[in-house]
This record gives C-alpha cells, sequence and structure tokens, in this order.
C-alpha cells in the first residue's frame, strides 16, 4: 500500500490548491507548486484579483504566506479595492500573513547609461518574501516594466533570469500579463512561462457580459480545457466545471408528489420522479406558474427545501397572486423553506445566471428548484448558448439529486411541442398546458406530453383553477371535437337529458311486453278450453262408435247363433257317428 | 559646458529657494554588492562630480545585499541606481553611468538633446 503511494506521489505534479472555488477541480488540485503560472487576460478581467485571492486563500486556508508584487496599484488601493470583496488585507498584513510590496516606474524620471540588471527586484522580492516566510508569490502585471525601462534586451534577460530564480526559490508564481494581439500577453511573457498558462476573458455578447476562464496549458498535468464560466462576486470567484460530469447520476425511484392529485394520477397515481427535470409548457396565461406553485408548497409541505428562481414576477407580486387560488406561499418563505431568487434575464449573461443559479443552489440547498419561466433567458439569436446553459444546470441539479421543474412560455403560433429554447430532450416529464377556444370562450386543457419511466395518462384533462387551487376534469370527446367549459357543462346536462328519456323508453317497452304476454296467455287459456271441449265432444262420439260397433258385433254372434243352430246339430250327429 | 553646468545649477537653486543643505547636492547610489557593474558606476559618478561639481555635493552608498529593505523607498528595481534626494525633484539614472552627458541630462545638470 505504502508503495503504491509513493509511486503515485511521483508520478503526479505536486500541486498548490488555490482554493478558488472550482478552479482546483478543473486542474486537478490547483497551480504547479513551486512554478511561476501566467495568468493573462484583457482590462478588466480580473486577473488582480485572481492574484489576490489565491494569495488570501494561501495563507487563510493553507497557512501557505504570500507575496503580493504591484506593479500598477498602491498597497492603499489594493487594500481598499479587495476590501469590497471581503479579503482584509490589512489584518493579514498586520499579522504577517501577505506583504505587500509597490513597484513603481515612471520613465520620464529614469535616465539609463550604460549596462544594468534589474538585481533591486530581486532583493526587493526577496527581502518581501523571507520576511514573512511566503511560499506564494504573484507579479501583477510585471510587464509595466517594458513601459518603464527602455532597454528590452536587458529587460528579457533579466526576466528570463527572475522566472528561473522564482523556481529555484521553489514559490508557487502567478505572472499576471495584459492580453496581447495575437499573442497571449503583450509582450511574449508566455515565451518565459510555460508551465502553466490561464487565460481570462470578458466578452460581451448582446449586450450582457459574461467572464470566462481557461487553462491554455498545464504542462504536466491533466485538466479541463473548455473555457469555463466565473463569476466574481463579494465571496471573490467561483468557477463553474459543471460540464465535467458527464451522464453519470445516481439516480431515485421515489417518487414525490406534484401537488395536484388529479395530476398525481395522471403519473401512476405517485406523481414526478425525485431528482427528474419537469417541464410545464404552454401559451399564456395558461396556468404554468400555478402548477410551479402547486409543487412548491406540497414540496415545503413535506418539509423540503423549495428554490424559485422567478424571471419575471416579482416574488410579492407571485406570492400575491398564487393567493388568489389558495396557495400561500408566505408562510413557507417566513419559515424558511422556499426561496424566492428574482433576477432579470438581461440582467447578466448567461453564464453568469449559471453561475448565479449554482451559488444560490450551493448555498440553500434545496430538494426543489424552480425556474420560472426559462423562455426570457433567450434575447437575440442564441439558442446555442441557452441550451448549453440549462443542459449545465439540469446537470448539475441532477447530480445533486435536485427535482427541477421548469417553465416555458410557447408562442402562440408554432408547434406546441416546441420549446422556445430547445431542451425538450433534456427533460424527463412533461406537461403540456394549452387553450382550447370554443363557443365562445377560451379554457384550459393540460396532458402529459412525456413522462420517462412512467406509464402516464394519455388522457387530455381539463385544467381549473379555482380558489382552493388547480382541478383537472376530464373532458368530453364529441363529434365536434373535445369540449370544456360551458360547453362540457351543456354536454353534461345533454347526456344526463338522454340518459333519462331511455330509461323511459326502455320502462315502456317493458310495460307493453307484460301486456303482450298477458294477452298472449288469455288466448292461449281460451284455445285450451276449446281444445277441451273438443276434445271431450271427440271422446264421445269414440265411445258411441266404440259401442255400435260392440252391439254389431254382438248382433252378428246372435244372428249366426241363431242360423247355425240346426247345421251344428247335423253336425254334431256327423261326429257322432 | 562647464558654463551650461553653472547656468542649470543656477537655475536649480532659483527654483529651490528654501534649501537648507547649502549648496550640497545629495545622492544615493544604490548597489548589490561589490559588481564590477557598481564599481564602474562609483567611479564614474565620483569622476563627474569631481569634474563639475567639487565639493559641493555628497554621495551615499547603499547596499542592498546588506539593507534589502531599503530598495523599496526609492523604488528601485534596476541597479545600480543613482538618485539625486536633493534638490527635487528627485532623479534616477540607472546603469554603470558610463555615459558622463547622459548623466547630467539625467541630472538635470545639462538640458536634455
Amino acid at each position: 500500500m505504502k508503495k503504491t503511494e509513493h509511486k503515485f506521489l511521483n508520478k503526479t505534479l505536486p500541486k498548490s490548491p488555490t482554493g478558488i472555488q472550482g478552479f482546483d477541480e478543473i486542474t486537478g488540485g490547483g497551480l504547479p507548486k513551486g512554478r511561476p503560472t501566467l495568468v493573462c487576460g484583457g482590462a478588466g478581467c480580473g486577473k488582480t484579483l485572481f492574484g489576490m485571492e489565491f494569495l488570501v486563500r494561501g495563507t487563510t486556508q493553507f497557512n501557505e504566506p504570500g507575496v503580493f508584487m504591484s506593479f500598477e496599484e498602491t498597497n492603499e488601493e489594493l487594500i481598499k479595492n479587495v476590501a469590497s470583496l471581503g479579503f482584509d488585507l490589512d489584518d493579514l498584513i498586520k499579522h504577517k500573513k501577505i506583504a505587500l510590496d509597490h513597484v513603481h516606474i515612471e520613465r520620464s524620471e529614469i535616465e539609463e547609461t550604460g549596462e544594468y540588471d534589474l538585481e533591486g527586484l530581486f532583493i526587493r522580492l526577496n527581502y518581501a518574501i523571507d520576511s514573512i516566510g511566503a511560499k506564494r508569490v504573484v507579479l501583477d502585471t510585471i510587464e509595466s516594466l517594458f513601459a518603464g525601462l527602455p532597454n528590452q534586451l536587458i529587460l528579457r534577460a533579466e526576466l528570463r533570469r527572475l522566472f528561473r530564480w522564482l523556481k529555484d526559490k521553489g514559490v508557487t508564481a502567478i505572472i499576471t500579463g495584459e492580453r496581447g494581439e495575437e499573442t497571449l500577453t503583450r509582450h511574449g511573457l508566455e515565451e518565459y512561462i510555460s508551465d502553466c498558462v490561464i487565460m481570462l476573458d470578458h466578452r460581451v455578447t448582446e449586450q450582457t457580459s459574461t467572464r470566462r476562464l481557461r487553462v491554455v496549458k498545464y504542462r504536466g498535468s491533466m485538466h479541463g480545457t473548455n473555457e469555463y464560466p466565473f463569476l466574481i462576486d463579494e465571496n471573490g470567484f467561483s468557477i463553474l466545471p459543471i460540464t465535467s460530469l458527464g451522464l453519470k447520476h445516481i439516480i431515485s425511484n421515489e417518487r414525490i408528489s406534484s401537488g395536484i392529485t388529479a395530476l398525481d394520477k395522471m403519473l401512476e397515481g405517485k406523481g414526478y420522479f425525485c431528482g427528474s427535470t419537469v417541464l410545464v409548457s404552454g401559451t399564456a396565461g395558461v396556468g404554468k406558474t400555478s402548477i410551479a406553485s402547486h409543487f412548491a408548497e406540497a414540496a415545503c409541505k413535506r418539509g423540503e427545501r423549495v428554490l424559485y428562481f422567478c424571471f419575471e414576477e416579482s416574488p410579492s407580486q407571485l406570492m400575491r397572486n398564487m393567493l388568489s387560488i389558495g396557495i400561500k406561499l408566505e408562510t413557507w418563505v417566513k419559515k424558511g423553506l422556499l426561496q424566492f431568487q428574482a433576477t432579470r434575464p438581461t440582467n447578466y449573461g448567461l453564464e453568469m445566471h449559471l453561475a448565479a443559479t449554482h451559488k444560490a443552489v450551493h448555498s440553500f440547498k434545496p430538494h426543489i428548484v424552480i425556474m420560472d419561466p426559462i423562455n426570457t433567458f433567450v434575447i437575440g439569436d442564441q439558442e446555442i448558448g441557452i441550451k448549453t446553459m440549462l443542459m449545465r444546470i439540469v446537470d448539475y441539479l441532477k447530480s445533486n439529486q435536485i427535482t427541477a421543474l421548469f417553465t416555458s412560455l410557447t408562442a402562440n403560433e408554432g408547434t406546441l411541442e416546441y420549446t422556445d429554447v430547445g431542451i425538450s430532450s433534456l427533460i424527463d416529464t412533461w406537461l403540456l398546458l394549452r387553450d382550447i377556444e370554443l363557443s365562445g370562450e377560451r379554457n384550459r386543457v393540460m396532458y402529459v406530453l412525456k413522462s420517462r419511466g412512467m406509464a402516464h395518462s394519455n388522457q387530455i384533462r381539463e385544467f381549473i383553477l379555482t380558489d382552493h387551487g388547480v382541478e383537472l376534469r376530464e373532458v368530453y370527446i364529441g363529434t365536434s371535437g373535445v369540449l370544456t367549459g360551458s360547453a362540457r357543462i351543456a354536454q353534461e346536462a345533454n347526456e344526463n337529458a338522454k340518459l333519462l328519456t331511455r330509461k323511459h323508453d326502455i320502462e315502456r317497452k317493458k310495460r307493453e311486453i307484460e301486456r303482450k304476454r298477458r294477452t298472449l296467455e288469455v288466448q292461449i287459456a281460451a284455445l285450451h278450453a276449446d281444445f277441451e271441449s273438443e276434445e271431450s265432444e271427440a271422446v264421445k262420439m269414440i265411445e258411441t262408435e266404440q259401442d255400435m260397433i260392440k252391439q254389431l258385433e254382438r248382433d252378428k254372434i246372435e244372428m249366426r247363433e241363431s242360423r247355425t243352430t240346426d247345421d251344428e246339430n247335423i253336425t254334431n250327429k256327423n261326429l257322432k257317428k | 559646458m562647464k558654463s551650461k553646468i553653472e547656468k542649470s545649477v543656477k537655475r536649480i537653486k532659483e527654483e529651490n529657494p528654501e534649501s537648507t543643505v547649502n549648496d550640497k547636492w545629495v545622492l544615493r547610489l544604490y548597489a548589490a554588492g561589490q559588481t564590477p557593474k557598481a564599481l564602474t558606476a562609483f567611479t564614474n559618478l565620483k569622476k563627474i562630480f569631481e569634474e563639475q561639481l567639487k565639493g559641493k555635493y555628497s554621495i551615499e552608498v547603499i547596499d542592498l545585499m546588506i539593507n534589502p529593505q531599503l530598495g523599496g523607498e526609492d523604488q528601485i528595481l534596476a541597479l545600480p541606481a543613482l538618485v539625486r534626494k536633493f534638490p527635487a525633484p528627485v532623479r534616477k539614472i540607472i546603469g554603470d553611468l558610463s555615459n558622463a552627458e547622459r548623466v547630467l541630462v539625467g541630472l538635470d545638470l545639462l538640458p536634455g538633446s
């Protein structure tokens, strides 16, 4: 065991963790230990702050003091600037955890004659490092020297020596550099610092700006190669390496209620899968937010935490509106189970939204995240950007077993099965709300377009907003199509009337048959009687006939007897003879 | 050349009427150990001032190898460096001071070409 560990240590490059949220993940542990790293980027992209956070976190979290050598800002300016990010430099300086050194160089004050070197800079840096036992150094921005010192040959040679010297000194250094026209830095510093190069970028597209970070190279180490969005806020840097996760979410078989009983019934009677992504899409005013609120309320009742991002309404407006259908969200806000995050989508770029979402989710740790609605992100033509962002959000939420519900507004024209942001493939359960205009009124209907992994209902349900929440009713499908609202009620009355008539009809029929049977029976009885009388007559006649035959027989015998008396005697005589 | 320098000295004095150090120029030469460059610079400096401002100057040599904390005060980066502390304004010349004219221009003793 010990042997393998030893091997492992030998193989990997020792790294110096930065403590910057997300950065250590994409670099697999931080910056190369004991080597200089170049951080380059345009003006205002956060180079100085990156360096400063590296030092502050280094000394506070990893007990590695640091020297910040600034070529641009004075110490006072620096202290003030980073105080807004919650770093108390004064205190750190007092406790000898950080040393600031402002190097001021003014071309007009300097005249050069003959040979020189930058030993003075080395001595100052060395002195600063030794005075606090620094392990980390930031040089911000050393390229200022190019403006201050006329002799480039000497300067370049000295810079090369400086970076070598930093390596020998064993300090982990960050050297910042302004981005050049075609090179990474204006004066080609990447030539000298080639162990690790990080590029910061600050882009504006469609009037919104996004900060991005990329590890251009990292010698001897694996690293994420993508551009990662980052944001700078009151807690400093945070970088979001979200896309690196892949599709390896732990999935759950647990089900959670949607908050609407009838809807749960449509989803096998159990509701959504825990950790799945639900999309509620539909045209304007069909009740998307109501479904979302029901879900939020149900979750809060279970004691779960809900994070609600509203991009169109203010939280108080939303709470008031939901009160009208009997959902009291305010109580849950007070209990701390429900948190609203209201921002205008146009406030900042997609990446920033992603970052903000990430941060909010990270700090609130909700069970359920609701984003209402997502298609307000569509500003201009950046569908791919939105899709990637939502994919990252979905990925992130899924990997944290958070159930997400998004709402999306679809335009009236165009197909309903199409979302503006083209994220249907990311969605596990998709509820579609639409309105039906019929006989002078507009009614809402809802159906489950898809629901992965469950035998969901294929029925269209009428969607009614009542003062006690959402209700789902079965709709009538007549010859003229789906009937809703008053048409449905009329149809119901119609059906009832028909049923009644049919009932009457049947009863009449029954009575008629009964009567018929009775008539039949009477007739049968009469016929019986007829038959019986005829039968008795016949019997009588037969008897008389038989009597007559018998009489005839008798007569015949008598006659014969009388005729044959003599003959008999003769015969008898003959016989006697 | 000498007259030019005298003129410049006069002008500088006029610009600093409240000077108390009585015409004396205060110069600082920064070096890091006794490197050949530092020694050359010192020799050159001596030579120039002995010629131009004999007895009216003082040179303080600071070895940053011994006192590294002193480098920050005058914003020293390049070595060797000569700093004119008095009269104001502060002037800096870096290098081994091998070009006397450039040194004088740098010290504002000669008008720049």
